[in-house]
């Protein structure tokens, strides 16, 4: 058969049924084209076959004879980017650049057809790929400006990189699809290891004797059990080592894992379940806080009454100022599990390498994996390396070990490269989730609105381990008055064994849970007090000079009111605009209603009341440019990017000069983990004070002022300028290294906090994100169906060290929160794909205006903070407020699928027809 | 290995299907694939994608012929009168444009799942299947042939070659509607297919099938009846009535509850007479 892929053309062999996927990847090395579901419903694998898109992952390879295939790859003429993948650059139009293969080659089928489409044909076009990182705003815009071609972007010069939309330092490479992640350095000598899971929520198992499965199947190798671990339990704490790498006897999760095969990739995959000498005895699981509470019977057989924790804030006497608030309300709220749902599954690779073991896997987390892997092999960290690869969307999910303690265990014993790649039910079934949150809430004011008193319960579903629970159950109770000032608080927070997948780190870690009920109080005390919803948020917003209700005084940068001031038109226009609408008559509206709805939010970086330190280095090299060492893990979010342009404003040299190592664990220092929004603002500082050293360094040798300029020319380092420039050649500087380091500048930030006393009280965070978001929405009345039409996001970021990026990271967390509000709902057993588990695509996202506030943050790089998470927070809670606006409808469980909005909205109807006129 | 046959032949094709263990059919794949994820693919397959015999669409005399493999990307391409719109309607809304590009519309009704968007539209236009053998060639109205979930009635040995559909008297027109979860790539929780023919705005014959809401996409004759007669017009969409949806059957589940299948069913027959309705004048 002949195949001719991006004009080449290649003989092949094998079997006609072959996906196409796995001949462009495996046998011709066109890892652009990604895998993230092998069954047609992400579009990773998106490529172009006799000019058409179609999913190479559907694809037999029989049926590419004869029809010239297109990959990313191929999209480039003559080595120079087409217009489209310029245009992708400019936009930043790619965060973590898994979905842009598909993307891009999903446009230039359209492009090709059309070379100025609409905003629809657009949509059309690329609605069979999924993005979880961009809200895909910036893909859309890009594809319709790629019919200009745009200049190459440039890196902003010196002393003007932050705060400039510099585009992404590794955007070429995912432009290109040379990007590498999980599954895409993989060697070719690798036997592979596939992990055998529980088909049962709650069971009993014995593994019986394996020996006639290797027989059976020629090229197995090994079958792994528990035993084979040296240390079996793992966690994210450090007193907290419950979950099993292979479980022992006991499933306590449908999904987790039991065996091990490792052997040829054949072979283990040819390995039919039902040869595997396992017996199970199920038993009822508990499923639900409830039922955990109610349970006779226990998850974990040392954790009473299943509970994991509890804890809170208490400040002043919430019960006792209640008989004296004028207004009050009180909710009881539900959500669901969440899967993150990133477009690239688990994956990766490990060898041994003398006595050390080095992992090559997708990640968020390399400093925590080495740590955590060197406990389960009982090993010393320094003999564990973890090489992160490019990482294709974590939002969380990836904190948690994944492939990596198996691919330890297997490359140790048998002393061979291993590799292990998930499949999508896999990561699914396996994977950490949002934790189901029961929040009960009362919320009490004065006549004008001004918030007096707040008491919340919270209690969360955390699975069958602990994995992040404890962070999700103290910091929530944190937040859960809003971005407000109330006196009087008593926020309690409660986390629960359940026989259901870990929930672990989301975006948010239950904070989104919880605004989703303190949004909805706020709407309620306005409607009781006749208040606008906008207004009576700006009353109650936390200032400078305003306590918390942890007792913490802010200093600086709280710029929430700043947000609400900069929504206020929009707030008005909209909502006239919906009231216009609405007064139409009922058959031009088509049993159609629009409302607006309003959300606030406010989220401490970084960890909770624990030290979370970063430590960056940056070297200038005697090549004359500059390396920086970052342990920070770019996961999509831009941190490559933020931190290259924080260094080299603190070094003062142009961006252009500098390059960058990430994550590899024997070649950074520990940056932490990426997670709570933590990387700009503690990383991101670690990042400016490595430059401040070492620009030191370099005045230093010239005797230079503060001020003087520094510029590398020539193999030489000029500092200051006119008669007073010094010249110091690189080649006369010692060599501290043989990577050719010259001059090594290090810092090191650990934000200030302090630990709660018993009642929560005490600094959790040393400063704290605002926003608000406005959502126009659109209900469909008797079908119960909710487009949202618009969106515009206020956020205080501190300051935006790249605009582009912000705006993306809003952008994204816009998408996930309108899917948490009303598609997405992760049912064990039943939503294990992306075909059956929803999450949006172009086709629903509203337009979105971004309103950058920066009110500086003193501790942060140039004033930043974070803006990862709260993205996402106020974005379900405004879309509640618009359908209630819309329909009359309180939204008390998410998400509001259409039959539940539906049914809603018959029962309030129903009840308004019951009432006495 | 598998065996993979790939003939540019129908007779070769019907030929291999007609051995002991024949192989299963495979056309765009877009069913077959994600049934094996993390599965060996080791199923003998027919590929029938290369047979010219199959492709394309014919006007034959009394009656349309969508060959087997037709897309439903080139459904949506191809030029037709308005009979197919609602056809056309429904090619927009299955899957992705990669999906559109690759699976056809036979194998979607021969894939036979409940929420197949191309059902209720091709029962509502009285579509027929033509089945072939090595033995023969037979025909059967596409609502007998779809005989449950996931059930038809092709015997071993046979292949759908055509879809056949009739051409109505007068003017026919169709609208397909689908409500689903989310935009693009989403199942139906409910969907409906209507086909009026009509002559001088009064309706003369009318199809009208619901998907989603049984075990396979369902006409609903007494409806269908109530409208026959009736002029065209947005108030026509008055006569459609909750009894007329009682013969269907469906189930709660991750998408909907049964309820509101059914009650969605009702509003989007409602929604797409009234569109029929606006669209003719
Ligand atoms: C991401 C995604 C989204 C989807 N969205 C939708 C959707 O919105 N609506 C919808 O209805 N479907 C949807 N589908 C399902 C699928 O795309 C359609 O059913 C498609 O039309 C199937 O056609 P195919 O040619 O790809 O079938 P194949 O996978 O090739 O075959 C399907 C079945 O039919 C049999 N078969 C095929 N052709 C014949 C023939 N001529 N004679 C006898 N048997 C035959 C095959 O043996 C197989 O059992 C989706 C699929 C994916 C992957
Ligand atoms: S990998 Fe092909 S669509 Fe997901
Ligand atoms: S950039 Fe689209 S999935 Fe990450």
């Amino acid at each position: 058969m002949r195949i001719v892929v991006n004009g080449k053309a290649h003989t092949y062999e094998g079997p006609g049924g072959k996906r196409l996927a796995d001949l462009l990847r495996d046998d011709l090395g066109l890892i652009g084209t990604k895998i993230g579901c092998n069954a047609g419903d992400c579009g990773a694998c998106t490529v172009l076959m006799d000019g058409k898109q179609v999913c190479a992952c559907l694809t037999p390879v029989a049926q590419a004879e004869g029809k010239p295939v297109v990959t990313v790859e191929g999209l480039e003429a003559h080595g120079t980017l087409s217009r489209l993948q310029r245009a992708f650059l400019a936009h930043g139009a790619a965060q973590c650049g898994i979905c842009t293969p598909g993307m891009l080659v999903a446009a230039t089928d359209l492009l090709a057809a059309k070379s100025r489409p609409s905003r629809q044909e657009v949509m059309d076009a690329l609605g069979g790929v999924l993005c979880r990182c961009t809200g895909y705003q910036k893909i859309v815009e890009a594809v319709l400006a790629a019919s200009r071609t745009l200049p190459l972007p440039e890196a902003p010069p010196q002393g003007e990189a932050v705060g400039a939309r510099a585009a992404k330092v590794d955007g070429l490479a995912k432009l290109r699809g040379h990007e590498r992640y999980g599954a895409d350095t993989i060697p070719a000598d690798a036997i592979w290891l596939r992990i055998l899971r529980a088909p049962h929520h709650r069971a009993s198992f014995t593994v019986g004797d394996t020996a006639p499965l290797l027989q059976k199947y020629p090229g197995l190798v090994r079958v792994l059990t528990a035993a084979d671990v040296p240390f079996n339990g793992y966690g994210i704490y450090p007193h907290i080592k419950d979950q099993p790498v292979l479980a022992d006897g006991i499933v306590r999760y449908r999904g987790e894992a039991v065996l091990a095969l490792v052997g040829s990739r054949d072979a283990v995959e040819a390995v039919r379940e039902e040869d595997l000498p396992l017996a199970y005895l199920p038993e009822d699981p508990i499923h639900g806080v409830k039922a955990a509470i109610a349970a006779d019977k226990l998850v974990q057989a040392d954790k009473p009454g299943n509970m994991l924790l509890e804890g809170g804030v208490i400040r002043g006497d919430a019960d006792g100022m209640f008989s004296q608030c004028a207004a009050f309300s009180e909710g009881h709220f539900q959500t669901a599990f969440v899967e993150h749902a990133y477009i690239e599954p688990e994956a990766g690779w490990a060898r041994r390498v003398g006595d050390r073991i080095e992992i090559h896997a997708t990640t968020q987390t390399p400093y925590m994996d080495r740590d955590e892997v060197a406990n389960l092999m009982r090993m010393a960290p320094d003999l564990i390396r973890i090489v992160p690869t490019a990482c294709g969307g974590g939002f969380g999910g990836k904190l948690d070990l994944s492939v990596q303690p198996l691919l330890a265990v297997a490359t140790w014993l048998l002393n061979r490269p291993v590799a292990c790649i998930y499949t999508r039910p896999e990561s699914m079934a396996a994977s950490t989730k949002r934790h189901p949150a029961t929040v009960t809430v009362k919320f009490g004011s004065d006549a004008e609105g001004h918030l007096q008193a707040v008491r919340t319960h919270a209690d969360f579903d955390t699975g069958a381990y602990a994995s992040w629970g404890p962070t999700v159950a103290n910091r929530v109770p944190v937040h859960a008055t809003g971005p407000y000032f109330v006196p009087h608080v008593h926020n309690w927070g409660r986390a629960f064994f359940t026989n259901a997948p870990p929930a672990g780190a989301f975006r948010g870690f239950g904070v989104p849970q919880a605004a989703i009920a303190h949004e909805c109080m706020m709407d309620d005390l306005a409607k009781q007090l006749g208040l606008d919803r906008l207004e009576i948020r700006r009353r109650n917003a936390l200032r400078v000079g305003q306590t918390t209700a942890t007792g913490q005084l802010l200093e600086h940068s709280a710029g929430l009111p700043a947000c609400l001031d900069a929504l206020a038109e929009r707030w008005q226009e909209w909502q006239d605009a919906a009231d216009g609408f609405n007064a139409k008559p009922a058959a031009r509206r088509k049993s159609v209603k629009r409302g607006v709805g309003i959300g606030c939010m406010w989220y401490g970086i970084g960890n909770t009341s624990l030290s979370n330190p970063s430590t960056m280095r940056v070297s200038l090299r005697a090549d004359g440019r500059f390396m920086l060492y970052n342990g920070a893990l770019d996961i999509g979010q831009g941190s490559n990017t933020i931190m290259m342009q924080i260094v080299a404003d603190a070094v003062g040299a142009p961006m252009a000069l500098f390059d960058l190592i990430a994550g590899d664990t024997d070649r950074t220092a520990d940056a932490g983990k990426t997670s709570a929004s933590r990387q700009t603002f503690v990383s991101g500082r670690a990042a400016q004070e490595a430059g401040l050293d070492l620009r030191r360094q370099i005045l230093r040798l010239a005797n230079a002022a503060e001020d003087a300029r520094i510029h590398v020319a020539d193999g030489a380092l000029h500092i200051g300028e006119n008669a007073a420039m010094r010249v110091i050649r690189l080649a006369d500087l010692p060599r501290l290294n043989e990577d050719g380091d010259l001059l090594l500048g290090e810092g090191r930030f650990d934000p200030p906090t302090t630990m709660p006393d018993e009642n929560g009280q005490g600094i959790p965070y040393a400063t704290y994100a605002f926003a608000a978001q406005i959502a126009l929405v659109e209900v469909d009345v008797e079908l119960g169906k909710v487009r949202v039409l618009k969106m515009a996001a206020a956020h205080d970021v501190g300051r935006a060290i790249n605009p582009q990026q912000v705006e993306g990271q809003i952008h994204g967390g816009i998408a996930q929160g309108l899917g948490l509000a009303l598609m997405e709902e992760y049912l064990p057993g039943r939503t294990e794909n992306l075909h059956d588990y929803l999450i949006p695509t172009v086709g629903d996202m509203p337009e979105i205006e971004v309103m950058l506030i920066e009110d500086a943050e003193p501790l942060g790089p140039y004033g930043a903070k974070g803006v990862g998470e709260p993205g996402l927070v106020p974005t379900a809670p405004a879309i509640l407020g618009g359908i209630r606006h819309a329909v009359g409808v309180r939204v008390t469980e998410v998400p509001i699928l259409p039959h539940r909005l539906r049914k809603a909205i018959m029962a309030q109807s129903q009840a308004k027809e019951a009432q006495p006129a | 290995m598998a065996a993979y046959a790939r003939p540019a032949d129908l007779s070769e094709a019907l030929a291999i299907l007609a051995s002991p263990r024949p192989p299963l059919i495979l056309a765009g794949g877009t069913d077959y694939y994600p049934a094996r994820v993390g599965k060996p693919l080791n199923d003998d397959l027919l590929d029938i994608t290369a047979i010219p015999d199959l492709r394309g669409i014919q006007d034959a005399a009394n009656h349309w012929r969508i060959g087997a493999t037709v897309t439903w990307g080139e459904i949506a391409a191809a030029e037709l009168p308005p009979l197919f719109d609602g056809l056309r309607q429904a090619a927009r809304e299955v899957g992705g444009a990669q999906v559109q590009n690759a699976g056809t519309l036979a194998g979607n009704l021969c894939n036979a799942s409940p929420a197949a968007d191309g059902a209720p539209m091709l029962m509502a236009m009285d579509a027929r299947l033509e089945l072939q053998s090595k033995g023969g060639r037979r025909e059967m109205p596409l609502a007998q042939f779809i005989s449950g979930n996931r059930r038809t009635q092709l015997q071993p040995g046979e292949l759908v070659t055509a879809i056949l559909v009739p051409k109505p008297a007068y003017q026919g027109r169709s609208v397909f509607l689908k409500l689903g979860a989310r935009r693009y790539l989403v199942i139906s929780i409910a969907m409906v297919g209507v086909m009026l023919d009509v002559a001088d705005g009064i309706v003369q014959q009318a199809g009208l099938a619901i998907g989603a809401c049984s075990a396979a996409a369902k006409r609903l004759p007494e409806l269908e009846q109530a409208l026959v007669g009736h002029k065209l017009a947005p108030a026509l969409a008055q006569r459609v009535l909750p009894e007329h949806f009682a013969s269907l059957s469906p189930i709660d589940d991750i998408r909907a509850d049964a309820a509101y299948r059914r009650d969605s069913a009702m509003i989007l027959t409602r929604r797409a007479i009234a569109a029929l309705a606006i669209q003719k004048t």
